[in-house]
C-alpha cells in the first residue's frame, strides 16, 4: 500500500527528462487557433508559441475562394520574452493591418497581387464552411508568400450554419427562395432577408441569421416571371412574408424584414404600403427611400439609365451612383411615404457610401417620420468611412468591384461602393452586433418592443 | 410555460469542437428560479441513442451556466462543465453491455442538446423541449489528413497534422478487441503529432495467413512513421493501452530498429514472456484463464489471471534497460488488468537499475481499465469479443463513472504534455534519441 501512495504523489509529479543543449535547433513553433470550427461572425484567438524571444514573424491567412481567385491578408510580429505572439493582444507592425487587431486576418483579406480586379468574396454555397489557412512565416514578410514554407499552419473553418440549421428550398406561390431554420423545436421568429441589385439568391446572411434563431427566407426576387407590373411585384413580397408567418415553426405576430440597398428600398416600401403585412419590425442597411410609385423594381433599376447625365465615373474608372438620386428628395412622390410606417425600423448607413446617398436619405427619412409623427419608432446609426456593403463581419472590404444589375442588359461595371478598410470594418462589427440586439429586443422580447436601442 | 411566448434561449459554445474540448453550455431567459432540465441526446453509428442530463434552477435574470452552476440531479451532480457528455449512458430499453467508440472520424459525432421544463428523469422522448441546438464534436480538426497504409502488409491509418511539418511521429495502439480503431490518433494529430493507429490482432496479413504477427510488423509501422518525409525520424513516440502497452514496453526496451524518444503506457502490464511475440504473450496469458473471477452481474474479471506479478525475470519485461522516458497510467479499479500492482513492480526494477528518473506514474484513484480521450461515456463494463473463443461476453473494465471521467480529463492532459515535451524539445538528428542524463 505504501507503495501505491507513493505512486499517486509521483503522479502529480512531472519530471523533466531531457536536460536541452544550447547546441540543438529551436524547438519549432506551435500555433494555435480557437476556433478551428466557428461560425462567420464568431472571433478567433491566434497565439503562436515556442518561438525564439524577441523573433520578427508574419501572420498570414489564406484563403481559396469558391470563383477559385485566392485572398490573404497577413501581419507583423515580434514575439515577446516567452516566445509567444497573440494577435488580440499584440500589435501588428505591419502588412494588411496594424495595431491591436484580433479579427485582422479575416477582414484585410484582399485578392492576392496578379489576381482579376474588381472581386467581391461571397460564399454562395452554405452547406460549407470557408476555409482559411493561418500560417506563421519567419521574418517580416509581404510578398512571395507562396514561394516560401510557413514554419508551421492550421486549417480553420468558418461557417455560415450553425449545425442543427436545416436549409430548405422554396418554390411556392411564384416564390423562389431558400428558407432557414433554426435547430429545436420553435417556435420562432421570422425575417424576409432580401439583398441588393446584384439579384440572384444569396443565402449567407439568412444562414447566419437562423444560426442566432430566426427563421430566414432569402429572397431571389429578379427571376421570378412573376414580376412584371408593380402591382403583382408588391404581392410577391407579400406571399413571400405570409410564407414566413403560416410556416409552422414561426410566431406569426414575429416576423420582421431585412434589407440591404435595394432590399431596404423593398422593406420601407412594403412596411408602409401593404395592408396585408405587417412586419414586427425592419432592418435596412444602405438604402435609400427613393421609390417612385407605381414603378416596379426593375423600373427602380432602370433608373440610373435614365439619369446617365448624373452619373459620375472617378479617377479609377469606377462608376459612382450617389449623386444620381439626390435629385428625387425635394419630390415626396418619388419616395416612400415613411411617414405610414408603424413598426420599429432601424437604419444602417454608411458615410462614405458612394452608390447611394445614404446619410441625406436617413436625415430626410428621419424629418419625414418626425413631422408624420411616428419619429420614435426610427433608429438609426451611421459610420464614418464606411461604405455601401456593410456586411456581416469579419468578411473583407471592397472600395469597388464589378456589378452587373439583375434582370436587365447591361454590362459589367466597375461600381464603387466607398469606404476605408479598417474603419468599414469596425462598422460592419459594431452594425452587426447592434442589429443582433435589435432583433432580439424586438422579435424575443416578451415585453412590447420600443424603438430606440 | 407558454411554449409560444418562451423566450428562453439556449447557447452551446463551440457549437462545433474537438473531442477534448470544452464547451459552455448557457440557459438565458428563462422564468426566475424556473427549474429545468438540460439534456444531451446522440445517436451513435451502431445506432443506438445515448443520454444524460442535469437538473438545474435558474437564478434571479434567469440564468443557467452549466460550467458554474451544481446540477441537483440526473446522470451527474454538481457543478460539472462536461457532464453532459461523460455521464452520457444508453437510454432505458437499450440492450446491454454497450460501449460507445466512433469508428468514421471524417465526420463528428452530432449530439442534440435541449432544455426541458421541470427536474425530469424520463420520458424525453415524448416531449417537446423548450429550446435545442446541436452541437458537433470532432476528433479529427480541419486539415488533418487522413492516409490509409496498406504498405508492407500492414493494416494501419496515418494522420497527419496540417501544415507543412515536419511532426513528431508516434505509434498508436489498442488492446485485446482488435480491429483498426483511429480516433485517438486523429485527435492527436489535431494536436500536432503525426499518428499511426495499427492493427495487429484482426489486421488482413493475419486474417490471411491465420497466424499472429510477429515483431518485425511494429518495427515496420515505426520505419514508415520514420521514413516519412513529413515526419522527424528522431522524434517518434509510442502509446499503448492494454494488450498496446505490451507490445509497447517490449519494443521500447528490446527493439534494435526502434528508437523510441518517449513512450507511454495505459492501463497495461509489463508481464509477458521476453521471448516471443504476439502470440506467445497471448498464450501466456491464456494460462491462467481459470483464474477469472465472474461478479454478481455475471461480468468476467480478468485482472487475476497475470497476477501474481512474477519473479522470474523471464516473465517480464526487463525495466532496467529502458533508455526514454515513460509515462504510465493506470486505474486503480482496473477489473481487468492489474496495472496499479505491475506500475508499482515496474518502479522496483527501475529504481533497482537506478533508471527510475524515466518514469512518471499517474495513479486514478476509482478509475477502470478504459483511460480513454475526455468526454466520452464511461463504460463500466462491456461486450468484449474474445479473440480465442470468438465469443462475445460482457467483461468488467471497473472505475466509478465521476471519477473516471475526471481520471480521463486528467490523464489526457498531462498525456499531451509529456508528448509535446519529450517529442517536440530539440529535433536535431545528430543527437541520439535516448537520453543520457
Amino acid at each position: 500500500m505504501l507503495g501505491l501512495r507513493r505512486l499517486a504523489v509521483a503522479a502529480s509529479v512531472h519530471r523533466p527528462v531531457r536536460r536541452l543543449s544550447t547546441m540543438s535547433p529551436p524547438t519549432s513553433p506551435i500555433l494555435s487557433v480557437q476556433p478551428t470550427r466557428g461560425l462567420v461572425d464568431e472571433k478567433l484567438k491566434v497565439v503562436v508559441e515556442s518561438l525564439p524571444p524577441g523573433s520578427p514573424v508574419t501572420l498570414h491567412s489564406l484563403h481559396h475562394s469558391e470563383d477559385e481567385d485566392y485572398w490573404e491578408a497577413f501581419g507583423h510580429y515580434v514575439s515577446d520574452f516567452r516566445g509567444m505572439v497573440s494577435v488580440s493582444e499584440d500589435l501588428s507592425f505591419g502588412g494588411t493591418y496594424t495595431g491591436k487587431e484580433d479579427m485582422g486576418l479575416l477582414w484585410s483579406m484582399r485578392p492576392v497581387p496578379g489576381s482579376r480586379k474588381g472581386l467581391r468574396l461571397r460564399k454562395m454555397n452554405v452547406c460549407s464552411p470557408m476555409l482559411h489557412n493561418i500560417s506563421v512565416y519567419s521574418g517580416h514578410v509581404s510578398e512571395g508568400f507562396r514561394e516560401q514554407t510557413p514554419l508551421t499552419s492550421v486549417l480553420v473553418e468558418r461557417w455560415y450554419m450553425a449545425p442543427g440549421v436545416k436549409r430548405i428550398d422554396i418554390m411556392e406561390k411564384g416564390v423562389r427562395g431558400t428558407l432557414f431554420i433554426p435547430p429545436g423545436p420553435g417556435p420562432f421568429p421570422g425575417l424576409l432577408d432580401m439583398w441588393g441589385g446584384g439579384g440572384g439568391l444569396i443565402e449567407y446572411r439568412s444562414a447566419l441569421l437562423a444560426s442566432h434563431g430566426y427563421v430566414s427566407l432569402a429572397m431571389d426576387y429578379f427571376n421570378s416571371q412573376e414580376l412584371e407590373s408593380a402591382d403583382l411585384e408588391f404581392k410577391y413580397f407579400e406571399t413571400a412574408f405570409n410564407i414566413i408567418k403560416e410556416h409552422p415553426q414561426v410566431i406569426p405576430d414575429r416576423v420582421g424584414m431585412f434589407g440591404l440597398s435595394l432590399g431596404s428600398l423593398v422593406t420601407m416600401h412594403v412596411a408602409a404600403e401593404s395592408t396585408i403585412v405587417k412586419p414586427r419590425c425592419c432592418i435596412c442597411v444602405s438604402g435609400s427611400h427613393f421609390y417612385p410609385r407605381d414603378r416596379t423594381i426593375k423600373e427602380v433599376i432602370m433608373e440610373p439609365r435614365s439619369n446617365s447625365h448624373r452619373l459620375r465615373i472617378d479617377e479609377n474608372n469606377h462608376h459612382v451612383w450617389r449623386d444620381m438620386w439626390i435629385h428625387l428628395l425635394d419630390d415626396p412622390s418619388k419616395k416612400v411615404d415613411v411617414g405610414k410606417i408603424n413598426c420599429p425600423i432601424l437604419l444602417v448607413n454608411g458615410k462614405d457610401d458612394q452608390n447611394v446617398p445614404a446619410d441625406e436619405c436617413a436625415e430626410d427619412i428621419a424629418l419625414l417620420m418626425n413631422a408624420a409623427g411616428n419619429g420614435h419608432l426610427l433608429s438609426r446609426v451611421l459610420y464614418p468611412d464606411t461604405g455601401h456593403l456593410i456586411e456581416p463581419p469579419y468578411s473583407p472590404h471592397f472600395r469597388a468591384s464589378n456589378f452587373k444589375a439583375a434582370g436587365v442588359a447591361t454590362k459589367t461595371v466597375m461600381l464603387l461602393w466607398g469606404g476605408q478598410t479598417k474603419p468599414h470594418s469596425d462598422a460592419q462589427e459594431d452594425a452587426w452586433r447592434k442589429i443582433l440586439s435589435f432583433l432580439q429586443h424586438n422579435l424575443y422580447s416578451s415585453t412590447p418592443p420600443r424603438a430606440k436601442l | 410555460m407558454d411554449r409560444k411566448r418562451c423566450t428562453l434561449k439556449l447557447l452551446v459554445q463551440p457549437s462545433r469542437g474537438l473531442v477534448d474540448e470544452m464547451f459552455i453550455i448557457l440557459v438565458q431567459k428563462a422564468p426566475s428560479g424556473f427549474q429545468l432540465t438540460v439534456h444531451a441526446l446522440h445517436k451513435c453509428e451502431d445506432g443506438h441513442s445515448w443520454e444524460a442530463f442535469g437538473h438545474y434552477t435558474a437564478d434571479t435574470i434567469g440564468t443557467v451556466n452549466v460550467s458554474e452552476d451544481p446540477s441537483l440531479g440526473g446522470t451527474y451532480s454538481g457543478v460539472e462543465q462536461m457532464g453532459l457528455l461523460w455521464s452520457l449512458r444508453p437510454v432505458p430499453g437499450s440492450k446491454p453491455g454497450l460501449r460507445l467508440r466512433k469508428m468514421n472520424v471524417q465526420i463528428p459525432m452530432e449530439v442534440t442538446i435541449s432544455v426541458y421544463q421541470g427536474h425530469q428523469t424520463e420520458g424525453f422522448m415524448d416531449q417537446v423541449p423548450l429550446a435545442s441546438v446541436v452541437v458537433e464534436r470532432w476528433y479529427m480538426a480541419p486539415g488533418v489528413s487522413r492516409i490509409p497504409i496498406t504498405e508492407d502488409r500492414l493494416s494501419a491509418t496515418l494522420f497527419l497534422p496540417p501544415g507543412p511539418g515536419p511532426f513528431p511521429g508516434l505509434l498508436d495502439l489498442w488492446g485485446g478487441g482488435g480491429q483498426l480503431v483511429e480516433y485517438r490518433a486523429s485527435l492527436l494529430a489535431s494536436h500536432g503529432i503525426a499518428s499511426l493507429a495499427l492493427d495487429y490482432l484482426t489486421a488482413k496479413i493475419i486474417m490471411e495467413t491465420g497466424k499472429m504477427v510477429d515483431l518485425q510488423y511494429f518495427e515496420k509501422a515505426y520505419k514508415i512513421l520514420e521514413q516519412h518525409p513529413q515526419v522527424h525520424g528522431s522524434s517518434i513516440g509510442m502509446l499503448g493501452l492494454s494488450l498496446g502497452t505490451s507490445i509497447t514496453l517490449k519494443m521500447a526496451v528490446y527493439s534494435e530498429v526502434m528508437k523510441l524518444r518517449c513512450a507511454v503506457c495505459i492501463s497495461g502490464c509489463h508481464m509477458q514472456p521476453v521471448d516471443g511475440s504476439v502470440e506467445e504473450i497471448l498464450k501466456y496469458f491464456n494460462q491462467n484463464a481459470d483464474r477469472t473471477r465472474i461478479s454478481e452481474e455475471n461480468e468476467l474479471i480478468w485482472r487475476d489471471v497475470l497476477l501474481p506479478v512474477p519473479s522470474d525475470l523471464a516473465f517480464k519485461v526487463d525495466m532496467g534497460r529502458l533508455k526514454c522516458p515513460l509515462l504510465v497510467v493506470v486505474g486503480e479499479d482496473d477489473q481487468n488488468w492489474p496495472a496499479s500492482e505491475s506500475a508499482m513492480d515496474m518502479e522496483e526494477m527501475m529504481e533497482q537499475a537506478g533508471n527510475s528518473h524515466l518514469l512518471t506514474v499517474l495513479s486514478y484513484p476509482k478509475a477502470g481499465h478504459l483511460i480513454e480521450p475526455p468526454y466520452t461515456p464511461h463504460a463500466r463494463a462491456s461486450l468484449f469479443k474474445s479473440l480465442a473463443t470468438r465469443e462475445k461476453m460482457i467483461v468488467l473494465w471497473g472505475g466509478e463513472t465521476a471519477a473516471h471521467s475526471r481520471a480521463q480529463e486528467d490523464a489526457w492532459r498531462k498525456l499531451l504534455v509529456f508528448l509535446k515535451e519529450n517529442l517536440y524539445s530539440g529535433s536535431n538528428p545528430g543527437t541520439t534519441s535516448l537520453s543520457h542524463l
